[in-house]
């Protein structure tokens, strides 16, 4: 019965419908157009529904529109006063009233119908083919590949677009501000469970070709899910507004074919590896201040400065931590300082760039200790705690 | 009538003022200056988001700007603007002298502008004002909010101790002191519409200083309401803010459509097509709006049987709500209509709003509202039910009872200028938010994708219009008060059915010292 009344619908909307195609022509078919009018069905046969179910509630309120604002232009034009010098009296009929009540209930039915069938099938996280836990941070996110098998995979994904295209001085490339230096790789055809929180305030995942939007939220782990029909990159941004980078947080997912899937998943255990064994190294205070310098960069620059020279966070050049003792510098960037905005970096980095950033900023921005942090120390350090 | 004392002369008349009149005029006074504050923020926003890059403010800014928007415009803007309209017309409209609690009255207007003095000055501490939205979300108001929070949370309860005490009084008011005669049954709509929005705000403001309460133990005094590593619930602050939160949209709205069911009756010479299903309607929408808050948390994980029952509920307001629009739009039928100031005003209401309702009828369809949330789609909503809704209410209003007040007729064609510059730049801000909201564009964000440009350009002129168009409206009124033509017919206007269309004009500062008969 739906069905019919949508199809309906729609053969006596077809002239409205014909204006509108023309109006937006051609930017419905691909998502991220400029001068896209309308939501985008996207990659997912959920994204699908969802967009079906929101042109339905859209179609019923245009013909509404139509039939409301008209009897009511009507009305101004054929009983404008110089026209229509006696105004009639009445001023009820219950009989139209029950009819306006009930009415308006019934069309109600027909959007609650599939409106409750979709939301079942989005609820429906079980059989998945893999599980991503999301995790939001101030202003990141962090994927963590579950894997029954073995060790998780995890990284972070920040924004990689350059200062100078958001300061005006150079010019801003396509994916300006959706561009991110680690996409998250899935496969295509697979289901895909994620598992969503949030490590300090509030976020919320969203890509909207793969029709998921979940708040990610401290103490909580939300589930979502997707399974996308169609290799690509989609893009997204962080929904919930989660501080000063809130418009800087965007998520980038590269669906792939499963081949290509297994080999991003080996490089990324491989490289896993190759931290494991650089843990035992012993570098050079250059080394460490050329590999400190990029964790910097995505990892503390944000809040301290590009230069160290503070902002949200304390200065770093010439602090006192920074040009302290090494034992209250490392606990700083390790544990954090609770209740404040500075997160505890150690369950954040891994050890090889705990060493390396400590090293860069007592040896950057003018801060000469000259002194450095092996893997191994910070590892000591954590046990020792 | 009632010339025997007039008003003090000097500051002392406003400072210590008991007369509704008096009070009304400060409130309205008072709120339109908010309105030009929370306007201005609003235009830094717009500039912001020109064009994107960030060139204008930075984002820690940015953040303050829309917080403070949204405050100032909720609760120093509309709230007092109607709570002003609610003072001058109530008594009047019921044959009531003054208000039941007067000094109270007094008390409830002299909290506020220090309040909003407490509130701006945030703006210039250490640490920058309000940054977590109007809606203030912990953590990221408790635990990582600036230090100014705590002067925030005092500016909130302050507020609504105003709030609380303004509504006592209308209920005491409305209550006690309506004229012989003057059944329930037969009061102005735009007095139902008040006493049921008073019985909300005494209803959830209440909760909402819980709400900030509950902040300021987190902050000050190591409890763990919001903060999951203590134990607490950062989800329960979002249930505990919309229980407030939601039956405020209709706080704000229901005295709106009061306004619109007195100007259409009265430029359409026809009286108001359904009172009493008006009335039940505004009943259920009030009692709806107790039942739905979740459907701002579609996104938070909730059970699938709460979504499904938050959805449903939500659904249900559509029903007296269109009943409401039929209504109104059935006073016009076969009516004699005359298209002066306040009727333009009451008319764009009646269609914006209704777009406004279409938008949130797509809104409550919890799936699609997985794509909708948090987008600028939701700010196109919202901004067509306050904006439209309530500010073109409120316009219509004061051009409607200006010359009551002052006994002096506005300029009319000043008037019609303000209501077109007025519309076009309002749907020029905001109808675009729709399309940039569903392409993917994120709410409360300082800069933006190359591909929402276009539409935030649009948006950001139409912004401009608009705010321009207020100072126009100031430049009628000033000029309205110094050089307008004098109008001296009780009724003003040729439809005008109620009571306060049979005192003088302009209004004596004491009316109805003998109450009126009523047929």
């Amino acid at each position: 019965m739906y069905l019919q009344a949508k199809r309906l619908l729609k053969l006596a909307l077809s002239p409205v419908l014909m204006l509108l195609s023309l109006f937006s022509a051609g930017a419905w078919a691909e998502a991220g157009e400029r001068w896209q009018t309308n939501m985008a069905p996207g990659v997912t046969e959920v994204g699908h529904q969802i967009y079906d179910l929101h042109m339905w509630v859209f179609y019923i309120c245009v013909v509404t529109g139509i039939v409301v604002f008209g009897v009511m232009f009507y009305s101004v034009f054929a009983y404008r006063k110089e026209r229509h010098q006696e105004p009639a009296t009445f001023h009820e009929n219950t009989r139209v009233e029950i009819a306006w009540t009930i009415v308006p209930f019934l069309v109600l039915l027909f959007m609650a119908v599939p409106a409750t069938k979709t939301l079942i099938e989005i609820y429906d996280t079980d059989d998945a083919d893999l599980d991503i836990l999301i995790t939001g941070y101030q202003w990141k996110w962090k994927y963590e590949y579950i894997n029954p098998h073995g060790d998780n995979i995890s990284f972070f994904s920040n924004l990689s677009t350059d200062g100078a295209e958001i300061a005006n001085t150079e010019a801003k490339g396509s994916n300006y501000l959706l561009e991110v230096d680690e996409p998250v790789v899935i496969p295509v055809n697979k289901k895909v469970r994620f598992l969503v929180t949030a490590n300090d305030v509030l976020h919320a995942w969203w890509v909207p070709a793969l029709a998921v939007k979940r708040d990610a939220i401290p103490g909580f782990i939300n589930e979502a899910w997707t399974k996308a029909t169609e290799t690509g990159v989609y893009r997204g941004q962080c929904a919930e507004l989660c501080g000063r980078n809130h418009g800087f947080m965007p998520i980038v997912v590269n669906v792939v074919e499963e081949p290509q899937y297994q080999a991003w998943l080996g490089e990324k255990q491989a490289a896993a590896a190759e931290i494991k064994e650089l843990m035992a190294k012993d570098f050079s205070l250059e080394e460490l201040v050329e590999r400190g310098k990029s964790v910097y960069a995505s990892s503390c620059s944000a809040c301290h400065g590009a230069n160290g020279e503070g902002g949200v966070g304390k200065a770093i050049a010439g602090s006192p931590i920074a040009t302290g003792a090494m034992k209250e510098h490392t606990d700083r960037v390790v544990n954090g300082v609770p209740g404040t905005a500075m997160p505890a970096f150690g369950s954040q980095l891994n050890e090889v760039d705990l060493a390396a950033v400590i090293t860069y900023q007592r040896n950057a921005f003018g801060n000469n200790m000259g002194d450095m942090l092996q893997p191994v120390d910070i590892y000591k350090f954590k046990k020792g705690q | 009538m009632g010339a025997h004392h007039g008003p003090a002369k000097g500051l002392t008349r406003w400072l210590f003022t008991t007369n509704h009149k008096d009070i009304g005029t400060m409130y309205l006074w008072f709120s339109f200056a908010m309105f030009l504050l929370g306007g201005s923020f609003a235009m830094i926003i717009r500039a912001e988001l020109f064009q994107p890059g960030l060139q204008i403010v930075q984002p820690e800014f940015f953040n303050q700007m829309t917080t403070m928007h949204g405050l100032v415009m909720v609760f120093g803007a509309i709230m007092p603007a109607f709570v002003g309209l609610a003072n001058w017309m109530i008594p009047m409209m019921i044959g009531a002298p003054d208000m039941a609690l007067p000094r109270m009255n007094n008390w409830s207007f002299w909290i506020l502008p220090p309040t909003f003095l407490l509130l701006a000055s945030t703006l210039f501490m250490d640490g920058g004002g309000p940054n977590f939205g109007w809606t203030f979300y912990a953590p990221l108001s408790t635990t990582y909010a600036p230090p100014s929070v705590t002067f925030f949370i005092f500016a909130v309860h302050a507020m609504g101790i105003s709030s609380i005490m303004g509504s006592i009084n209308i209920i005491a008011t409305v209550v006690n002191m309506r004229a012989p005669g003057m059944t329930y049954m037969k009061m102005p709509m735009f007095v139902w519409t008040w006493l049921i929005t008073a019985f909300l705000l005494v209803a959830v403001m209440p909760v909402l200083a819980g709400a900030v309460t509950m902040m300021l133990m987190d902050i000050h005094f190591g409890t763990s309401f919001f903060s999951a590593a203590g134990g607490g619930d950062p989800v329960l602050f979002q249930h505990v803010f919309w229980f407030f939160g939601h039956p405020e949209v209709y706080i704000i709205i229901l005295p709106a459509f009061g306004v619109v069911s007195e100007v259409i009756p009265t430029f359409s010479r026809k009286p108001l097509f359904g009172y009493d299903s008006m009335v039940y309607a505004t009943s259920s929408i009030a009692f709806l709006s107790f039942i739905v808050w979740a459907h701002h948390m579609y996104t938070v994980g909730m059970p699938i049987a709460g979504e499904l029952f938050f959805m449903y509920a939500t659904m249900l307001i559509a029903v007296p709500t269109a009943a409401k629009v039929f209504n109104w739009i059935t006073t016009m039928f076969k009516g004699s209509i005359t298209l002066e100031t306040p009727m333009l005003f009451a008319i764009a209401k009646v269609f914006l709003f209704t777009v406004g309702g279409f938008s949130g009828l797509m809104l409550a369809i919890a799936p699609a509202d997985f794509q909708y949330h948090d987008s600028y789609f939701v700010v196109a909503h919202f901004h067509y039910t306050m904006v439209a809704g309530a500010i073109f209410a409120l316009s219509s209003a004061v051009y409607y009872w200006i010359p009551k007040w002052t006994g002096k007729m506005y300029n009319e064609t000043m008037g019609k200028t303000h209501f077109w510059i007025s519309f076009i730049g309002f749907n020029l801000t905001f109808f675009p938010q729709h399309f940039v909201g569903l392409a993917g564009m994120p709410r409360r964000i300082p800069d933006y994708n190359l591909m929402f440009a276009d539409f935030n350009m649009m948006s950001s002129i139409g912004a401009f219009i608009y705010g321009a168009s207020q100072l126009l409206f100031l430049f009628n009124i000033v000029r309205t008060i110094t050089h307008g033509k004098p109008v001296s017919d009780p009724k003003v206007w040729e439809g005008g059915t109620t009571l306060e269309w049979t005192v003088p004009t302009p209004a004596p500062y004491h009316t109805f010292t003998t109450p009126p008969q009523l047929k």
